[in-house]
């Protein structure tokens, strides 16, 4: 049902992790809908993306595209970062089958998070981009 | 060990060797149409004849009463729409569970736009339903009970004997869906009140496409397809030969050694159970520990999502299923681990691995290294685990 370039990105993701001190971390999705994605960057002085760390709880299009969402990003600038587009992440993924589509989504949504925390945390405008909606399911629930 | 471990056999089963050469015949040589009357036909009849005695005999019930059909989600539907066609004039409400299958939950849904009115039984945290719930639902218009004997994902037992005894005293018809539990669960039509069963081929080692609907005698209600006579004018079209005959021999090995197997797939059951909890923190398990399918096992992995962890067992060659999301095709996990109230996240990190007479503890034992290696590799990727652990480590610090 995966391409192989989606397998690849999920059994072999790039960039698990988490960025200390990260210049921006957006969170986007929910666990209603079984899709949570974290996108750390490290940005520096003259607005190139020197990191990009994700963390993703959801399936295997969302682990994928989460990879390939990062692996785009970085080396860029929060500009050119911004127009990474969810078309650009399943194009590069050799494609997503059309139940998956909104996991690309998701990851373009989750950059655009993370650029805004950017922004927010220095207090800069990044032209065209918009406040991220926020839906991330609040409650802990713990097994006993 | 072999190339694949096998646990979705709540899914479907291997045909065992046994149940394919009982078939070929009928697949070659022996094709005669059982309503033709030469001597080649007589075969077939006189062949299927026998597989409704043997059914009969498992179930308690008589060969008349066996209807064979194209799989337990026919014997469903027709058992559901028939009887509500054939007892307008008493009634039109059924009371059925939260958790049945799709077969009869969708099948009430769609009578529901003609007019039925239902009522869907909520069920506890293990998946059983309430007796006191049940009485109170029943109205004067109430037709048909329908609750599974067990449930495919969670392998919940229902108190079908004490609904049975229910439905007969309130003259309601009472139908259970058994494609789970029947071969792997003695199950008695006359005990338990039952008026109407379905059961599937495949399910029990068997062939697919074949199943049949027990049909008390005297039950009011309408045939599912209109033609020739096959199946006393209620089913009609030409037999599925050899289907039937792999159906046959497949009910008559699964109850040869249903004690012997019932007591092999309990112990490796709860080995299993027993050994994830023990190895794999923030998991729990789902369904009734005690009212179970014998071979089913049910796991929540709190932190990770279902779709992942199928795909990489597929990796190691480990076959199994999940109630998330992303295997139903919509967007909402599994109606049945949210009717026992899972929260979404914990339901989406399901995993049911379901065991066949072919399992080995082996198997088992290399399955739950698997888990516990894709489990960790999956946390580590979370961002919910990642947030558990800094409010754990934080409360910790406090």
């Amino acid at each position: 049902m995966y391409s192989e370039k989606v397998m690849d990105h999920f059994q072999n993701p790039r960039n698990v992790g988490e960025i200390e001190h990260a210049s921006g971390v957006g969170t986007v999705g929910n666990a209603k809908c079984g899709d949570i994605m974290r996108i750390y960057l490290d940005i520096d002085e003259n607005q190139v993306i020197r990191d990009a760390k994700f963390k993703t709880f959801g399936c295997g299009a969302a682990i994928a595209t989460s990879s390939m969402a990062t692996e785009l990003v970085k080396g860029k600038t929060v500009q050119e970062a911004l127009a990474v587009t969810n078309k650009a992440v399943m194009e590069a993924l050799d494609g997503l089958p059309p139940v998956k589509v909104h996991c690309s989504l998701l990851a373009e949504e989750a950059i655009h998070a993370s650029l805004w925390d950017y922004a927010q945390k220095n207090h800069i405008t990044i032209d065209g981009l918009e406040e991220p909606k926020t839906d991330i399911h609040e409650g802990e629930e713990l097994l006993e | 060990m072999k190339d694949i471990i096998y646990l979705d056999n709540a899914a479907t089963t291997r045909m065992r060797p046994a149940v394919a050469d009982a078939m070929l015949p009928f697949l070659t040589e022996e094709y005669g149409n059982p309503s033709a009357v030469y001597g080649l036909a007589s075969k077939s009849r006189a062949a299927i004849n026998k597989v409704r005695e043997t059914i009969a005999g498992t179930l308690f019930a008589r060969p008349e009463e066996i209807y064979f059909t194209a799989g337990g989600s026919e014997a469903d539907n027709w058992a559901l729409k028939a009887v509500f066609e054939a007892n307008k004039d008493k009634g039109n409400h059924i009371i059925t569970t939260k958790i049945e299958h799709h077969a009869v939950l969708y099948t009430c849904h769609y009578l529901e736009s003609l007019g039925c009115e239902v009522t869907y039984l909520n069920v506890d945290e293990n998946g059983r339903i309430s007796m006191d719930e049940l009485k109170r639902a029943i109205r004067p218009t109430t037709i048909l009970i329908s609750v599974m004997a067990a449930n495919n994902e969670i392998g919940t037992l229902e108190p079908i004997k004490e609904i049975g005894e229910i439905a007969k005293k309130h003259k309601i018809y009472f139908h259970t869906d058994a494609v789970q539990a029947y071969g792997q669960i003695p199950i008695s039509v006359e005990e338990c009140h039952i008026d109407l069963l379905s059961a599937s081929g495949h399910k029990l080692n068997g062939p697919k496409g074949v199943g049949f609907l027990y049909i008390r005698k005297g039950v009011k209600l309408t045939s599912f397809l209109h033609g020739g006579a096959q199946e006393r004018g209620r089913r009609a079209g030409t037999e599925n030969v050899p289907g039937i005959i792999g159906l046959g021999r497949a009910v008559e090995l699964a109850f040869e050694d249903m004690e012997e197997r019932r007591q092999r797939e309990t112990e490796l059951r709860d080995y299993l159970m027993e050994k994830v909890m023990a190895e794999i923190p923030y998991v729990r398990v789902n369904g009734d520990r005690i009212n179970r399918l014998p071979n089913n096992v049910n796991f929540s992995f709190q932190f990770i999502e279902g779709e992942s962890l199928l795909i990489m067992l597929d990796m190691k060659h480990i076959c199994a299923s999940s109630g998330s999301a992303c295997t139903s095709g919509s967007l909402d996990p599994s109606h049945v681990l949210l009717a026992i109230g899972l929260p979404h996240e914990i339901a989406h990190g399901s995993l049911r691995l379901t065991l066949g007479y072919e399992t080995t503890k082996e198997e088992l034992d290399h399955t739950v290294e698997a888990i516990k290696e894709i489990v960790g590799k999956l946390r580590d990727m979370s961002p919910l685990y990642e947030d558990f652990i800094r409010k754990h480590s934080e409360r910790e610090e406090q």
